[in-house]
């Protein structure tokens, strides 16, 4: 006798995701909620302070008077859907249509590196390619348009946000389109593809009826992620968005903005309203989700083969390409820019070249080019560590509800609770600065760091580590010798992810910065109301450029630590 | 090799492995230093299982009743890093961040002192299987056979207390598996500790040469 029932790993396993679970809930769970309170208490009027402590509903109506006030919901409304669905169209119809094929290989290499491009940078090269006096017009004029003055277009900013939707939709397909990818390997693609050819299907509708609807369960939490940021989005929609009236989360951001502090209650009560946007948003993905189970079911019963969908599969393919070829022609329009001397309209190219504009805006650029290293840096190594604790912790544990929780900073809209943070900075009487902000930003960067490293994680061959337990080795001993050292390359990918989110970040730095810590996002976003084009340039070209450097590093740092050692450089 | 203890037997006292409802294997047996037990089974039959709960990383979905004890002392409870378990799998699994030397530098116990000493066991551990001269190599660049050699060099010059061996020849092609066979048996008995063995090849039970403990699914319950 004297056995014992052991289960031990089972509990033990358990335990840890539980412990990992309760960390992940306090970093990322409770600013959220408390972000959330910090908005819905003021748009009710209680801030004690500013003076605030009567119940009243005084902001909401003064919200509900501002003019076109509802035209900004709807137009923030319809651009998100538009975009989500748009977005989400081309990438599945795409892999639908090519996975499997050489050409998805080689459009995957094209878009890969848009996602590391920031959101304002690529918004900018859209409005310098499509603007009126922008490169796309001066390529055809006057030859094909007769223009000899640039037309008196309303591009950037049309008021149906046609720009906007179009820029949004560039830096949503890359998103959405590797995140789908994560998710193909998991599906028998082959077979399937064989069975549904074999049965008569076009390649389209037998991917959809095939494959689709475990595929889009996937990747049903990103897809909410990028519907709740296009609902919400503030430094694209100032770049490219309808201007008077803006759209609503732009004007929010404006009022959480002003300098008479009493606005910060109307701010409230927008961010409130944007909560319910949003919630709005999400609620109708939900009827379309099911009006498209609907047809495929119907499609599915109807045995509807749809073969020649040649069409549809080259269209995607287009769109695909096409969102690489916007972004890396705008950077290209950018750089014109910034070193164009005299460049009239409609000359396809700049009179002369000159680095004048690059040396007169380098010594303002150097301050919050170091702030924003500096940030990036801190946030994703701070991000970094926590992951590997955390999964360290959880170990191979594969879908907690932890993992879920991952999404909720991408998943609520981001000036909803950034703000309530902001809010709540100032109610404890915290100067803004430095911490806080960084505070904000690891927020944000850790679900992107423990995304990226959490597969790769995984898929580390357990012996390694059984091997060096046996040899004797702690735990902490086989982390630093064995597991990090041969996750080297995707930490540094982690990190280069982390680094490039805190690049990009614009409303959570500008917010609870209170415009005192200025980073080049939040400068550049600032110059694009009326700045000068060719210092436009100068920012966006190093916004976009930093992300860049970051995976530069990722992937050259493996291959110069690791010259001699083959299997490490693969 | 550098025994730092006295072998002492290892004991696996009434083992039970189950999967959900269904008892894979149960295996009672005392293994004396320098002997090897073989446990035969097709795949599916728990004899890997069997291993990890002899060495301590056993997979949450098993259910595992029994005690694993090395003389007196019983391990059940002891983590993996301080069972001092050898474990030889399949792969040679060489830590590709390191060179072949770094390999066994690795392994070697934590109380041999000195880089000088350490070294110069490294460099012996590998003269002895023929790859004198191989320290600094990249692993990579060996081949299966060379590998198999260091892994089973990083395993013994860490002074293990028994040695698992979970198939260690199955992906060898067949000269080279009668090669590295009557080597690893060879190296492993004369470290005099005690050796498990799983397989499903009778071929590697014969040359193991000990006793032989048949697991299969006639045990579903």
């Amino acid at each position: 006798m004297g056995q014992r029932t052991r289960r031990p790993d089972q509990d033990r396993g358990a335990g840890y995701l539980t412990v990992g679970n309760g960390v992940l809930v306090i970093i990322l769970g409770l600013p959220v909620l408390a972000g959330i309170a910090g908005t819905i208490l003021p748009a009710f009027g209680y801030l004690p302070a500013l003076g605030g402590y009567r119940p009243t509903t005084a902001y909401l109506a003064e919200l509900a008077g501002q003019p076109h006030i509802l035209r900004s919901v709807l137009v923030a409304l319809a651009a998100g859907l538009i975009t989500t669905f748009a977005a989400l169209a081309i990438v599945g119809t795409f892999i639908a249509g090519f996975a499997g094929t050489p050409i998805f290989a080689r459009v995957h290499h094209l878009v890969s590196p848009l996602l590391a491009v920031p959101h304002a940078a690529a918004a900018f090269a859209l409005a310098f390619l499509i603007a009126p006096s922008g490169l796309l017009l001066r390529l055809v004029s006057p030859e094909l348009t007769g223009f000899t003055r640039p037309p008196d277009w309303l591009l950037p900013n049309d008021p149906v946000a046609l720009s906007m939707i179009a820029g949004l939709v560039t830096k949503e397909v890359p998103f959405l389109f590797l995140v789908t990818l994560a998710g193909l390997p998991q599906l028998p693609l082959r077979r399937a593809r064989h069975l549904m050819a074999a049965l008569g299907y076009g390649r389209l509708s037998g991917f959809l009826i095939s494959l689709w609807p475990t595929l889009y369960r996937q990747i049903r939490l990103p897809v909410f992620a990028v519907l709740v940021y296009s609902v919400s989005v503030v430094d694209v929609a100032m770049i490219l968005g309808p201007q008077l009236p803006a759209t609503l989360p732009v004007r929010i951001a404006h009022w959480a903005a002003d300098h008479d502090l009493r606005m910060r209650f109307l701010a409230s009560a927008g961010a409130l309203l944007q909560l319910f946007v949003v919630l709005a948003a999400i609620g109708i993905w939900l009827v379309l989700e099911r009006l498209g189970k609907f047809a495929l079911t119907f499609l599915t019963r109807a045995g509807t083969r749809l073969r020649k969908d040649m069409l549809p599969r080259t269209i995607s393919g287009l769109a695909m390409a096409g969102c690489a070829a916007i972004i890396f022609s705008g950077l290209g329009a950018l750089f014109i820019w910034s070193v164009a001397g005299l460049w009239p309209f409609p000359k396809a190219l700049p009179g002369a070249i000159t680095v004048k504009v690059w040396l007169r805006t380098l010594p303002q650029i150097s301050e919050p080019l170091l702030t924003t290293v500096a940030l990036a840096l801190s946030a994703s190594a701070l991000a970094l560590v926590i992951a590997i604790s955390l999964l360290q912790r959880n170990g191979r544990a594969r879908n907690g509800a932890g993992y879920k929780l991952l999404y909720l900073p991408l998943i609520v809209p981001e000036i909803s609770f950034v703000f309530g943070l902001q809010i709540l900075v100032i109610s404890i009487g915290f100067t803004p600065a430095f911490p806080s902000v960084l505070a904000v930003h690891l927020l944000f960067v850790l679900p992107y760091v423990l995304l990226s490293l959490s597969a790769p994680w995984r898929e580390l061959d357990p012996r390694f580590e059984q091997i060096a337990a046996g040899l004797g080795k702690s735990p902490l001993q086989v982390l630093l010798t064995i597991r990090l050292p041969m996750l080297f390359r995707a930490c540094l990918t982690a990190f280069a992810v982390g680094f490039s989110v805190s690049v990009s970040l614009y409303l959570p730095t500008v917010l609870v910065g209170a415009g005192r810590l200025t980073t080049i996002t939040t400068e550049a976003v600032a110059l694009s109301a009326g700045g000068d084009r060719r210092v436009i340039g100068v920012y966006a070209l190093v916004q976009a450029t930093l992300p860049f450097l970051a995976f530069l590093v990722a992937s050259l740092g493996p291959q110069l630590l690791f010259r001699n050692r083959r299997a490490m450089r693969m | 090799m550098q025994a730092v203890d006295d072998p002492m037997p290892l004991t696996l006292a009434d083992v039970t492995i189950r999967l959900s409802d269904r008892t894979l294997l149960s295996v009672s047996a005392t293994v004396m230093p320098g002997e090897v037990l073989t446990v035969m089974g097709p795949s599916g039959s728990g004899k890997s299982t069997l291993l990890a709960f002899a060495g301590g990383f056993l997979d949450p979905a098993f259910r595992v009743s029994g005690r694993v004890l090395v003389g007196d002392r019983d391990l059940t409870d002891v983590p993996a890093n301080e069972r001092r378990a050898g474990i030889l799998f399949q792969d040679p699994l060489l830590f590709p961040h390191l060179s072949v030397g770094g390999n066994i530098l690795f392994a070697i116990p934590q109380a041999v002192k000195g880089d000088k000493m350490r070294r110069q066991i490294a460099e012996r551990a590998l003269e002895q299987v023929g790859l004198a001269g191989f320290f600094d190599r990249d692993p990579e660049t060996l081949s299966g056979g060379q590998k198999a050699r260091v892994a089973l060099q990083r395993t013994l010059v860490s002074a293990p207390r028994y040695l698992l061996l979970d198939e260690p020849f199955s992906k060898l092609d067949a000269a080279l598996r009668q090669q590295t066979r009557a080597l690893v048996f060879s190296k492993a008995k004369a470290a005099g500790v005690p050796i498990i063995l799983v397989t499903h090849d009778g071929a590697d039970a014969e040359a193991a040469g000990g006793r032989v403990v048949e697991v299969g699914s006639e045990a579903e319950a």
